[in-house]
């Protein structure tokens, strides 16, 4: 037992021999939690999750002997808890509606039984390793929760529970370790949530992961597995675009960081969710999604560990076999958590007050992203999407800086776009993806095998139109040529008829790869159509009046996507409704 | 403790007073020191050991005399009294009246920093308040439970739309409460707190108002504590007394400057601009304190004011509050030259709540659609617009010069309105037709084909006189 020597906000100075650094602690008279950053002789230095005002020199200490670490069993799965793993909605009614001090709530419910179905496979006398399957436990109707032997752990069998209602508290079997010892099995287990669970090995992602959204899926696409950052000034419209990435992706795990951000926003996501249907099961999405929750005016050393806390429960699903989406949004405030604490340390601050290590403890997060195959042998994915807040939008700064050079795909938000309600904001000359190789394979043999030319064929628009915009700020459209000013009008047609995309419109929210191509293709061929005739001689005005282009710009929200046969149909109307300007400018072309 | 004082004070500056041998002092626990000539001044531990306690003093530390200064601890944090006394009282910005009636006496003495809210324990804002300004109703609407603040710069009439939203805003429908209102000045002029006095006696509002003042030549320490304990009273009237609550503050800006000058006594490492890396989860600890919460009837909605240093919106504080706050309104000063009042620059204004607070069973069905065409189609306008200037209106073709007659009837009809005129929703979004219908249907596709249909009175043929 130690005490307390300074209070100096969230760190706190202990006396208290022979901690280890990361090892929790326990202070004060309200017992606030905190973890080991730094020792010196006798004395420690510690962060603490919660508020320290009222705390005192003098008062106790005690090392509780083990790191931060989160419960992995049934019950995680449609709960939001706070960065270090407190469950809200018990902490709520417990504590009320204020987050009280010193309230000690265990993550997983423990008067709540699971129905255990063991595996059929497992005999008592085999040996276990780490990450086998014991049985599961349906936990919701779309998501079998597999029972996993602890990672670390290895042994033979000694018993196993037959099918039946388990708590947390009941064991369901037993394993004699290769020390001797015996061990028993529970239907959860912990793990400290700054280790990287282990895996067999790395996999190469080859999916793309399909969000519904037009500009990501077709233009910059992203990989079960993969790591991406979208960077956005505030107003840009980021966490619009990542509910509707939670609400949509073809994911089977999606797990919500809400990581210093606001708390109406989490709570718009909790009332949210349940209503909605996961459109690839038809269930409520809330069935699979898990949120941890630290808003901005919750203690800033829970919003350090927060992120970490949604890695280790994603890694934890992965290694069930299943692919899941991390989002974390926003890990900016998780490194100014770090350069908060850091100053206070007193450590000298590189770039914009943040510490040297910033880029490298960056780069080791998104790292434990990726696709395995897990320890069971079966194949698992967590695919990590990060926002960044850059202060005023600029992509310069030291946060989006290094997160550009260790994800693969980036999702720019454009405030100029967000300004015109140019939804979503992904900006199509900034944002890039390096999994485009890997996405075109399965576009190919999964939608069309024009995909990736057609892709290729929609960016060489949008940037020709770059060009010439530019031209018609300085001199007006008029300077332009005919074909020029057709392919202004078809960049247009791309940007409104396809890019832009409502979340709040039912049939627009979601577009299927396959709408998503036929719409593509559509507005490509009026495009070519419409060259031809520029090229006979018509005057790009006409063509900009003609009524279809109007049209073509609401198929998107016309047209859902498991019912495509009438846009299909308009789709091939196309060149009909081009023929007779065609005949007309061909007979003035030959006369 | 609370009985003791101790005479140990070893340095002073600038506000911090470091005392020595005291031990067990508790952090955040509020401190009183009396001076040589025994005036009586306020302070927070900011740090504490049994070595040296560091000691924030409210009132400065100017003429302190270390040697006969006594200093007490009173072992507990800030605590501002509540009871329903206060409405239609003023205070500074430690909870101490200044309108010379006597102090609010109750047994109910709340922390000022409040405890974060849990968020399961939030209920989402979604009541559309109206606030008689187009701009704002059509465009950027307000809900209830809402932290939407007004960016603005230096000589704009943020002070009179604030005022004007004070006087006008109301709910709709038959839950349409009053509303009672907290006002907290830090670092605003005598001339800005006697506007807003007056303005809400005129309006005959001052009895349901509860002022919380710390002027430009007041304490500067003080200015941090100011934001807190008004919103210690909004809470109470909130979540104790069931009443809608709107809190309007002015100007965030001198309260991160009053942060900033502290952080940089205190030695904290400088972030951005010298401002101390904590600005975000400071400013995040007063602007979370708006919203609902389930199964209580009342709610805070905030309204913060925040003068852009040089018209900046990168610089640090917007650029922090918008990460928090759910949207912001902010004011141009290119439309404020040219006499257009409310001078709401619409396109980087935005209300994150406002899908949730209007449409069919709030405002009016095509609300949503309606505010995303006057977007598209100002925005469009003023790319023209910009274009005219470099090469001649003459030289745009009609279609482009309806635009430009579109952005001028925008922004003097629909934007510009009058300091008391109050308008409905539904006058707003009438008005909004009568502009776009001046607009040819097919360019119009934000709006469904049925709501053409419905309101649009476009004439085709129509010249573009």
């Amino acid at each position: 037992m130690g005490k307390i020597l300074e209070i100096n906000g969230p760190l706190v100075k202990l006396e208290l021999p022979s901690t280890v650094i990361g090892e929790q602690v326990r202070v004060g008279r309200l017992g606030l939690v905190g973890e080991v950053i730094g020792r010196d002789g006798d004395t420690a230095l510690a962060q603490l999750y919660e508020d320290t005002a009222g705390l005192r020199p003098g008062e106790q200490a005690e090392g509780l002997g083990w790191p931060l670490s989160v419960e992995l069993g049934p019950g995680l799965l449609g709960a939001i808890f706070d960065g270090v793993q407190r469950p809200l909605h018990a902490v709520w009614e417990k504590s009320g509606d204020r987050m009280a001090r010193g309230v000690a709530v265990p993550s997983l419910p423990r008067d709540r039984a699971w129905r255990f179905v063991p595996d059929p496979a497992r005999r008592p006398g085999e040996t276990l390793a780490g990450g086998d399957v014991l049985g599961t436990v349906q936990e919701t109707e779309s998501i079998a929760h597999r029972i996993l032997v602890p990672p670390l752990a290895r042994g033979e069998l000694l018993e196993l529970a037959p099918e039946g209602e388990y708590t947390l508290d009941q064991a369901i079997g037993r394993i004699r370790l290769s020390d001797g010892g015996i061990d028993k099995l529970y239907l959860f287990h912990r793990w400290p949530v700054r280790t990287p669970r282990p895996f067999r090995r790395r996999d190469h992602a080859v999916q793309p992961l399909i969000t519904g959204q037009r500009i990501l899926d077709t233009f910059y696409p992203l990989l079960k597995g993969g790591k991406a950052a979208i960077p956005g000034p505030f107003g840009a419209g980021k966490t619009m675009l990542q509910q509707q990435i939670a609400r949509w992706c073809n994911a089977e795990i999606v797990i919500y960081v809400g990581c210093g951000e606001r708390g109406n926003e989490l709570t718009d996501v909790l009332e949210f969710m349940p209503e909605l249907k996961d459109p690839h099961t038809g269930r409520p999405l809330m069935e699979r999604t898990l949120l941890v929750a630290n808003t901005s005016n919750m203690p800033v050393v829970a919003r350090e560990a927060s992120v970490y806390v949604g890695m280790t429960l994603a890694e934890y699903f992965r290694d069930q076999g299943y692919d899941v989406v991390m989002v974390a949004d926003s890990t900016s405030r998780w490194a100014e958590a770090l350069r908060e604490v850091a100053g206070r340390l007193g450590q000298m601050p590189v770039e914009e007050g943040y510490p040297a290590y910033l880029g490298s403890r960056l780069a080791a997060f998104y790292e434990r992203a990726g696709r395995v195959e897990t320890l069971a042998g079966g194949h698992g994915s967590v695919t990590l999407i990060g926002a960044v807040s850059p202060p005023g939008g600029d992509f310069s700064e030291p946060v989006t800086s290094h997160t550009k050079e260790i994800i693969q795909t980036f999702w720019a938000l454009s405030k100029e776009l967000a300004d015109a309600r140019h939804y979503p904001s992904v900006d199509w000359l900034e944002s890039f993806s390096g999994y485009v190789p890997s996405a075109a394979k399965w576009w190919a043999e999964n939608v069309d095998p024009d995909w990736e030319t057609a892709r290729a064929q929609a960016l060489d628009l949008l940037a020709e139109s770059e060009e010439l915009q530019r031209i018609v700020n300085l001199v007006g459209v008029e300077a332009l040529s005919s074909e020029q000013r057709w392919t202004l009008e078809a960049a247009g047609l791309i940007k409104e008829g396809l890019l832009q995309q409502a979340a709040t419109d039912e049939i627009d929210s979601f577009a299927s790869p396959e709408k998503q191509y036929a719409l593509l293709a559509a507005l490509l061929e009026i495009h070519r159509q419409g060259m031809k005739l520029v090229k006979l001689g018509a005057p790009a005005r006409r063509l900009i009046q003609m009524p279809l282009l109007a049209q073509a710009r609401r198929w998107k929200s016309q047209h859902k996507s498991d019912d495509l046969a009438r846009l299909r149909k308009k789709i091939a109307a196309i060149p009909a409704e081009f023929e007779e300007l065609l005949r007309e400018y061909a007979q003035s072309s030959t006369r | 403790m609370k009985n003791i004082e101790f005479r140990t004070a070893t340095s002073a500056q600038g506000g911090l007073v470091v005392m020595s041998g005291v031990p067990g002092v508790a952090s955040g626990s509020r401190v009183q020191l009396r001076d040589h000539a025994g005036r009586v001044r306020s302070g927070l531990v900011i740090r504490a050991a049994d070595e040296a306690v560091l000691v924030e003093v409210f009132e400065g530390t100017d003429e302190l005399d270390l040697e006969r200064t006594w200093v007490r601890f009173l072992d507990e944090p800030f605590k501002l009294p509540v009871s329903r006394d206060i409405m239609g009282r003023v205070f500074n910005g430690a909870g101490v009246p200044r309108d010379g009636r006597p102090p609010i006496v109750s047994a109910d003495r709340r922390d000022v920093n409040g405890e974060p809210l849990n968020p399961a324990a939030r209920a989402y804002p979604r009541e559309f308040i109206q606030t008689g300004i187009s701009a704002i109703d059509g465009m950027n609407s307000l809900t209830r439970g809402q932290k939407l603040p007004i960016f603005s710069g230096g000589g704009l009439p943020h002070n009179r739309v604030a005022a004007q939203i004070v006087r006008q805003a109301k709910l709709l429908g038959e839950d349409a409460a009053e509303f009672v209102v907290v006002f907290a000045a830090f670092g605003a002029s005598h001339a800005d707190a006697r506007f807003f006095q007056e303005s809400f006696e005129e309006s005959g509002v001052l009895n349901k108002v509860v002022m919380f003042l710390n002027l430009a030549d007041e304490p500067v320490i003080e200015r941090l504590l100011t934001p807190r304990a008004a919103l210690t009273a909004a809470e109470y009237l909130a979540f104790d007394l069931d009443y809608h609550v709107l809190v309007v503050m002015t100007d965030m800006t001198a309260y991160a400057e009053a942060l900033r000058e502290v952080a940089v006594l205190r030695g904290d490492v400088p972030a951005r601009k010298g401002y101390p890396g904590y600005l975000y989860s400071d400013l995040a600890e007063i602007y979370e304190r708006a919203g609902r919460i389930k199964n209580r009837r009342g709610s805070i909605t905030m309204i913060p004011v925040l003068s852009m240093p040089s018209d900046d919106i990168t610089h640090p504080i917007p650029d922090l509050s918008g990460y928090i706050t759910e949207g912001q309104i902010v004011l141009g000063r290119e439309l404020a030259n040219q006499g257009v009042y409310p001078p709401v620059s619409v396109l980087p204004s935005l209300s994150r709540l406002m899908k949730d607070g209007i449409g069919k069973n709030f405002t009016r069905e095509d609300h949503p659609h309606v505010a995303s065409q006057l977007f598209a189609s100002y925005a469009k306008a003023l790319e023209i617009r910009g274009l005219a200037a470099i090469i001649g209106a003459e030289e745009l073709s009609d279609a482009d010069r309806r635009y430009l007659q579109f952005a001028e009837a925008f922004e003097t009809r629909f934007i510009g309105q009058g300091e008391d005129e109050d308008r409905s929703v539904y006058e707003t979004l009438n008005l909004a037709w009568d502009l776009l219908s001046t607009l040819p249907p097919e360019a119009l596709i934000r709006v469904s084909e049925e709501e053409l249909a419905k309101y649009h009175k476009w004439q085709a043929g129509a010249e573009a006189a």
